[in-house]
């Protein structure tokens, strides 16, 4: 990893630090999954290697499915660190609460498709979250931040993960979670047929009858 | 309905939410004046609720008589009765419901509803300091991460099936161990865990914010029941997983709220190994870490008196009538218009 040259800190989250550096001339990010004191290092670090090798792969697949995520150029295990693209752009997060009701329509329809797509090819990303998704100046949304995700079909996982981008709606943009969820779904159900959207919204449904989301079974209707 | 200024005056609370019956007394000023737990033990298995309940109904009168002396008040000293209105076991919270209407009416004062989830986090503020703090609140019913944005309690992450104690209870029983009186599971698994010294590979289930414990508690007893570990081995290596896990979760809430405090409350938190694990991401994150001394980290009265004073001065109350309980009242629907 010789060529890398002056990373910098841009982002300290909780399980990863994001550096920003150049690398064989391109804007570069290093993710890289720092040791945590507070978990045994035996499983400290199968953790961290595990998700390490998981996320680059996860990341390709991805984008064979049609999902944009940045390229990744360098996994080193080693240092559990991942070389990938830097993807110039806005995060969701942000962009959501700035554009007008028509393109935010269309963002989060642009979004459900693409969470449809990862679906579709067996891919369920694990922290569906408009902090993990950033809109470059093309009008492309990326995906990042695949560290929790994992390959499976299963419908469970599936349910759990829009679960999650619901949920995760709800605590940033709780003014307009029902509004922006339901036009997740409209995007979801536009890649997918129509029984395979109906099996994963029962299922969504049942997870939240599952006891600890009464007030959402009672507040949204998907 | 008496009228009082509202910086004097004292609020009693009732919690009976699950296996504890506990009355806490409340200055306005939130000097906690007494808070008297009685705890149902069963004599095998889990908590039966009507069993808990009957508990309850049995000691109420006991463990109301025993606070009000040792707060040196009288019941006619009082300015609001306040109870816990839910989540919890729907025949423990109508006994602690019924006992609360029966008191609020005879001493015509009024009633204030309180959730058990928000009066954790508001007892943890209050004893150990804390203004704003992400909140890790693990019980045997509970497993929440909540931080407090724009007029509610907003819920971070969460079990999506049982709680951390419930798992460490559920393997407590099923590994045959025994507590001694007033001593709970958690504990005994704690002790047994400090002996383990080889980490056993357990499922490790990390959904986003969300957590889920029913895989590793059903692996950790097939572990068991193949009998190829010890049990100090077993219990270390449960509690490393499940702790790791929720302390996981805690940090992605504290990174992404960039709050300055953690308070670690609920049964739970008087584990000391969690107490270190969540110590060491507030360390990190430069957030100073909190934690409240076991009476009023586990199911306490004076957590409900005191969040019904903050409820009372703040003109929440109920007429009886509207006072049922909710069994599965969320955190995030409560507004908290006494938090800025």
């Amino acid at each position: 990893m010789g060529e890398i040259s002056q990373p910098k800190l841009i982002k300290r989250g909780a399980e990863a630090c994001l550096f920003l550096a150049e690398w064989h001339g391109r804007k570069v990010v290093l993710k890289r999954r720092l040791p945590k004191k507070y978990r045994l290092p035996v499983l400290d670090e199968e953790i961290r290697t595990y998700r390490t090798i998981h996320e680059p792969r996860l990341m390709h697949e991805a984008k064979r499915a049609g999902v944009p995520t940045p390229t990744i150029f360098l996994v080193d295990v080693k240092n559990s660190t991942i070389v990938m693209e830097y993807i110039e752009g806005k995060q969701l997060k942000q962009l959501l609460n700035q554009v007008s009701e028509g393109d935010r329509q269309n963002l989060c329809r642009k979004i459900g498709e693409l969470i449809g797509k990862l679906h579709m090819h067996g891919i369920v990303h694990g922290d569906l979250t408009t902090s993990n998704m950033i809109q470059n100046g093309d009008g492309k949304i990326f995906f990042v931040d695949f560290g929790l995700g994992e390959k499976t079909r299963e419908l469970e996982a599936i349910g759990v993960d829009l679960h999650l981008m619901k949920r995760a709606l709800q605590s940033t943009h709780y003014k307009f979670a029902e509004e922006y969820f339901k036009n997740v779904i409209e995007g979801y159900s536009s890649v997918l047929d129509a029984e395979t959207v109906r099996n994963v919204l029962d299922k969504i449904r049942e997870i939240e009858k599952r006891g600890r989301y009464v007030a959402e079974r009672r507040s949204m209707q998907i | 309905m008496k009228q009082r200024k509202t910086d004097e005056g004292y609020c009693l609370g009732i919690e009976s939410t699950a296996d504890d019956f506990s009355v806490g007394i409340a200055t306005f000023k939130g000097d906690i004046l007494a808070n008297v737990i009685s705890a149902y033990m069963p004599p095998e298995g889990g908590i039966h609720p009507r069993e808990a309940a009957r508990h309850h109904a049995e000691v109420a009168a006991k463990v109301l008589e025993e606070a009000f002396q040792k707060a040196g008040i009288k019941p006619k000293d009082l300015t609001a009765v306040a109870f816990s209105q839910g989540p919890g076991l729907g025949p423990c919270l109508r006994t602690g419901a019924t006992v609360a209407r029966a008191l609020a009416s005879y001493l015509r004062v009024p009633l204030v509803g309180v959730n058990h989830c928000v009066a954790h986090i508001e007892i943890g503020k209050l004893k150990a300091g804390a203004k704003d703090p992400v909140t890790l609140y693990v019980s045997g019913g509970n497993t929440i991460v909540a931080a407090f944005d724009a007029g509610r309690y907003r819920v971070f992450g969460e079990t999506l099936d049982i709680a951390l104690g419930n798992c460490l209870d559920v393997f407590a029983r099923e590994a045959g161990l025994r507590q001694r009186s007033g001593e709970p599971f958690g504990a005994v698994v704690e002790k047994l865990a400090k002996k383990g010294k080889r980490l056993i590979p357990l499922p490790y289930t990390v959904k986003g914010m969300d957590i889920s414990f029913s895989g590793l508690l059903t692996a950790a007893i097939n572990t068991l029941r193949r009998g190829e570990y010890s049990l100090e081995d077993l219990c270390y290596s449960l509690q490393e997983t499940a702790f790791s896990m929720v302390v996981e979760v805690t940090e992605r809430a504290l990174a992404h709220t960039e709050k300055g405090e953690v308070l670690l409350t609920g049964g739970v938190a008087a584990n000391k190994r969690l107490q270190e694990m969540v110590c060491s991401i507030a360390e990190e994150h430069g957030a100073k870490f909190c934690t409240v001394p076991g009476e009023f980290a586990m199911d306490n009265g004076a957590m409900i008196a005191w969040t019904g004073v903050l409820a009372f001065t703040h003109g929440v109350t109920m007429p009886i009538t509207k006072s049922f309980v909710r069994l599965k009242w969320r955190l995030e629907e409560v507004e908290v218009p006494w938090v800025k």
